[in-house]
């Protein structure tokens, strides 16, 4: 760290070497009531004279709403409430946007129940009220819609094409277009001696946490307390006292366990209006769990982009320009986080590489599917499919080593930081702060013992081997603030309050160790508690891998200042815990977001016959600036790694041209098993710790991902080198290699029998 | 109304009895009537195993079951595999290998890895991911839980040895 300080932060957080607690591989404190069934999810939270909620949704993707009769419905003995936008005077109050306001986008606001008109299939019509689930699903049947279906856009062309509308009264399908770059990609390649186009697809997908959706309200005259709350209590607090027309003190949001977020559960939906508005009509608690059909056509989907991609290079390899045209279907509204994957798309397309021109369209359109949200590394993932891919295409063109066309092209240490311009319009200026790109790709390449590995389409019993290389950088720490609180108690003990949520992730291990450094005591010392509103004066949640990075470094600060007080205490005389409580308050503000780097290599073989891929080797590289617990960051990184490789090969929401969902249950929704994924490797660097915040962490939940469907699409690719495949689509699901295959053969394309 | 019968069911060593309708899943019996909310829903079509108990010691999905429907066997959910305070050994690996992050689809990973080391008290890799192949998990990426349930079985065939090494008789020609 002793580099001239070109950051312009200066060297106020020289990053702390590891204490005894933190980078020690410690078990974690919430395991104990998960193994024995005790955690209390959202479905576990029980109160006196609870009833249940069902919600009625939309089974056409496009249609006029002439009339819905709920008379027999409200007569079935148990029902309480049946309610449609009729009775719900408040269902014009659009959801806002939380993040990533791009141009245009707030045209298109989902309401909270459909009035006039449905516009995906799922979408919220009526809301039921019973005193079990059971009958409040017989309810549901008992409703009569009458629609009149209108024409369904279901493909981004078709959107873009705008023959018909999916918001008639906006007068388009296109939610925004903007250009982004840096330097003259127009002159760039102009003057290139050899350029490649293609044009790929990313598949829609989403994150489908093991626990569904869900809330229990309960409304008692003054104060709204909705449970079940996760990922941004505060911000989803504000909105839903604004949609009540109350005071955010009478609104509490309350964190339970939760089963899994991964960047689709916590925003806020239609429900978390539908199901507190059915408590107050009531005043009783009202429980909503959502099922698991429900889940997969109503809880924001992602990933659905298409890029025209065009690399100019010169003969050797070096990249002389990148320029594009990437677009995002993104359903039928845009919710909260709708504009965040294809902004973060655009600004990853150059990724690691010394890209100085580059040039992109970027253009998001509305279709009558299931609106999107973000995914674990939104929009990175899709923009390092597409320029991975395209690397080693233009890399089988000229005759050039992908290894060494990445060497030449990745940006090197000295030349950090390295400024990347205002690829986001919501956004200023940017720089990738530090980094080691070289070491992460020469490592990772080490870790799988590259060089010894048969690929190129090397036949081994029947079998094709290829190895794929991608590599990346991602950025971490989002959310401009974080609150922490700290108490020291008279018996000893510390209560840790933070801002941050949790869906699993294990932060009440890492905060007790942060702060267990700082105050030198150890880990069962500590209370740790997150993602309630009664915590801490406000909170920014968990998103864009901010718990630690942002929250963690405001508890570090928040023990070092309470460690100064005991301290105090002591030279006065005083021995063991405070006679009173001592507590401190802190908001730490961040000096903008940091940036993990890494590589994944894939080894796979190929049977070109069945087109069964098999992944036989997989190692996830990430530089993660400084590791907090070894054995929870492996985890991130082996998980997010996992669900990456089961999304390129498994994972689909496919629809039909009427816009019917086609994958609505786990028969069809395909999530990797146990049988179907490899023993991923994961190498976790610590060599360019972060000069933006106290702890010199980057980022460790999602760069596990980022990589996944670059890294097979080229180790596929290259194990199908003689079949010359251009592997422009995710999924490699059985069914496109097979056509990819069969399509080889018959352009003449495949290898000849024999070899 | 739907039709409604006392249904009596053995849960963990106790006798649940209550009066529900004929439709009641086991998983909602064991979490509304039972109160034993360790077991969870996933999907309620059978397919991500969360709410894998055992019936009669094999591992059965509760969601797929109605309670009417089992009423002569002896239930085990998540909350009968340890007394009160302690853990199994099984669960212990299952944190020494950091095998959960969010913990939801542990119970039922619990439940059907416990059945198969009963089973199969040595199993090998591939014959645990085939065991545990009905029970999604969407955070650990299951290596960690394999590594887990492969740990626990290699510890309790180590106990196994030394058990037999103290119990073996010192001269030769004792024991058939």
């Amino acid at each position: 760290m002793n580099a001239p300080d070109r950051t312009g932060l200066g060297n106020a957080f020289e990053a702390t070497a590891s204490g005894t607690l933190t980078g020690a591989p410690i078990e974690r404190v919430e395991d104990e009531r998960f193994l024995t069934g005790a955690g209390c999810f959202t479905d576990d939270v029980r109160f006196e004279g609870m009833v249940h909620a069902a919600i009625l949704r939309s089974s056409h993707a496009h249609a006029r709403i002439r009339g819905i009769d709920c008379s027999a419905a409200r007569a079935l003995p148990g029902v309480l409430l049946v309610a449609t936008a009729a009775e719900i005077g408040h269902a014009h109050k659009p959801i806002p946007i939380r993040l990533a306001p791009l141009p245009g986008l707030d045209r298109f606001l989902q309401p909270t129940i459909a009035a006039d008109e449905v516009r995906y299939v799922g979408e919220p019509v009526a809301i039921v009220v019973a005193t079990s689930r059971y009958i409040a699903e017989d309810a549901l049947d008992l409703i009569e819609t009458d629609y009149e279906e209108l024409p369904a856009v279901t493909g981004i062309e078709q959107s873009i094409a705008g023959a018909a509308l999916v918001h008639a009264s906006v007068g388009t399908n296109v939610a925004t277009q903007y250009p982004v770059g840096r330097g003259d990609a127009e002159q760039a390649f102009a003057s290139a001696p050899y350029t490649r186009r293609e044009r790929f697809r990313c598949h829609r997908h989403t994150g489908a946490p093991m626990e569904t959706r869900g809330l229990v309200a309960e409304w008692n005259g003054s104060l709204m307390r909705v449970w079940g709350a996760t990922k941004v209590p505060f911000f989803n607090r504000g909105l839903l006292a604004s949609m009540f027309d109350l005071p955010e003190t009478a609104v509490d949001m309350i964190e339970t366990d939760i089963g899994g977020g991964f960047g689709i559960r916590g925003e806020f939906y239609p429900e978390d209006f539908l199901v507190p508005w059915a408590s107050m009509q009531l005043g009783r608690p009202v429980k909503w769990i959502e099922d698991r059909r429900e889940h997969l056509m109503a809880a924001n989907h992602a990933r659905e982009t298409e890029c025209e991609l065009e690399i100019a290079m010169d003969h050797d390899g070096t990249i002389r320009g990148l320029r594009g045209r990437a677009m995002a279907d993104l359903g039928a509204y845009v919710r909260t986080g709708g504009g965040v994957a294809i902004s973060r798309l655009a600004q990853y397309l150059p990724g690691p590489y010394r890209i100085t021109d580059f040039a992109c369209e970027v253009m998001a359109v509305i279709t009558n599917k299931t609106p999107v949200g973000t995914f674990r590394g939104p929009g990175r993932y899709e923009a390092n499919f597409f320029r991975e891919r395209l690397l080693d295409l233009a890399c089988a063109d000229l005759g050039l080593d992908p290894v060494a066309v990445r060497e030449k092209n990745l940006i090197a240490k000295h030349e950090m930081p390295w400024p990347i311009g205002r690829l986001v319009p919501t956004e200023g200026e940017g720089a990738y702060d530090v980094g080691d790109f070289h070491s992460g790709l020469h490592k990772a390449l080490a870790a799988i013992g590259y060089e010894r590995l048969p690929r190129g389409g090397t036949r081994i019993d029947g079998w094709l081997h290829g190895v794929g290389v991608a590599c990346f950088v991602e950025s971490s720490g989002g959310g401009k603030s974080e609150n922490a609180r700290i108490i020291a108690r008279t018996d000893g003990s510390f209560d840790i309050y933070s801002g941050v949520s949790t869906m699993g992730q294990g932060h009440e291990t890492v905060f007790a160790q942060i702060a267990g450094d700082e105050l030198g005591v150890p880990l069962d010392a500590f209370r740790v508690h997150h993602g309630s509103t009664a915590h801490v004066d406000y909170g920014w949640g968990t998103f864009h891998s901010r718990a630690i990075v942002v929250g963690g470094s405001a508890v570090k600060l928040a023990a070092a200042q309470l460690r100064e007080q005991l301290d105090a205490l002591a030279a006065t005389g005083h021995v063991g815990a405070p006679a009173e409580d001592i507590e401190v308050k802190l908001r730490y503000d961040t000096r903008g977001p940091t940036y993990s780097y890494g590589t994944h290599v894939a080894h796979v073989a190929v049977d070109p016959e069945t087109a069964r891929v098999k992944v036989l080797a997989y190692v996830a590289l990430e530089d993660v600036g400084r590791v907090m617990n070894p054995l929870l960051a492996h985890g991130q990184a082996v998980g997010g790694a996992v669900q990456g490789i089961g999304a390129t090969f498994l994972d689909e929401l496919r629809y039909d041209e009427a816009g019917q969902l086609l994958s609505g249950s786990y028969a069809d929704y395909l999530m990797a098993t146990s049988t179907e994924v490899p023993a991923v490797q994961a190498v976790l660097l610590e060599e360019s710790p972060s000069p933006s915040n106290p702890l010199g962490a980057k980022g460790a939940g999602e760069g596990g991902i980022v990589a996944t469907g670059g890294a097979l699409a080229n180790a596929v690719g290259d194990a199908l080198a003689g079949y010359r495949l251009p592997l422009t689509t995710l999924p490699l699901s059985l069914d496109n290699l097979a056509r990819a295959l069969r399509q080889a053969r018959a352009a003449g394309n495949a290898p000849q029998a024999g070899h | 109304m739907n039709p409604t019968r006392e249904i009596t069911l053995r849960v963990n060593g106790n006798t649940v009895r209550a009066v529900c309708e004929t439709r009641i899943t086991l998983l909602d019996f064991l979490r509304d009537q039972a109160g034993l909310t360790g077991t969870h829903a996933g999907c309620e079509h059978g397919v991500c195993g969360a709410c894998t108990v055992q019936l009669d010691g094999e591992s059965v999905r509760s969601c797929l079951l109605f309670a009417a429907q089992v009423s002569t066997g002896e239930i085990t959910t998540v909350e009968g595999l340890a007394p009160a305070g302690s853990l199994t050994d099984l669960q212990r690996a299952f944190r020494r290998h950091h095998a959960l992050q969010c913990g939801f689809c542990t119970p039922g990973m619990l439940m059907t890895a416990d059945a198969l080391l009963r089973e199969s008290p040595n199993p090998d890799e591939a014959a645990v991911r085939a065991a545990l192949s009905g029970n999604l998990c969407r955070c650990t990426g299951y290596q960690p839980i394999i590594e887990a349930v492969l740990d626990c079985a290699e510890s309790r065939a180590e106990a196994t040895l030394r058990a037999d090494q103290r119990h073996a008789p010192t001269t030769s020609g004792g024991a058939a």
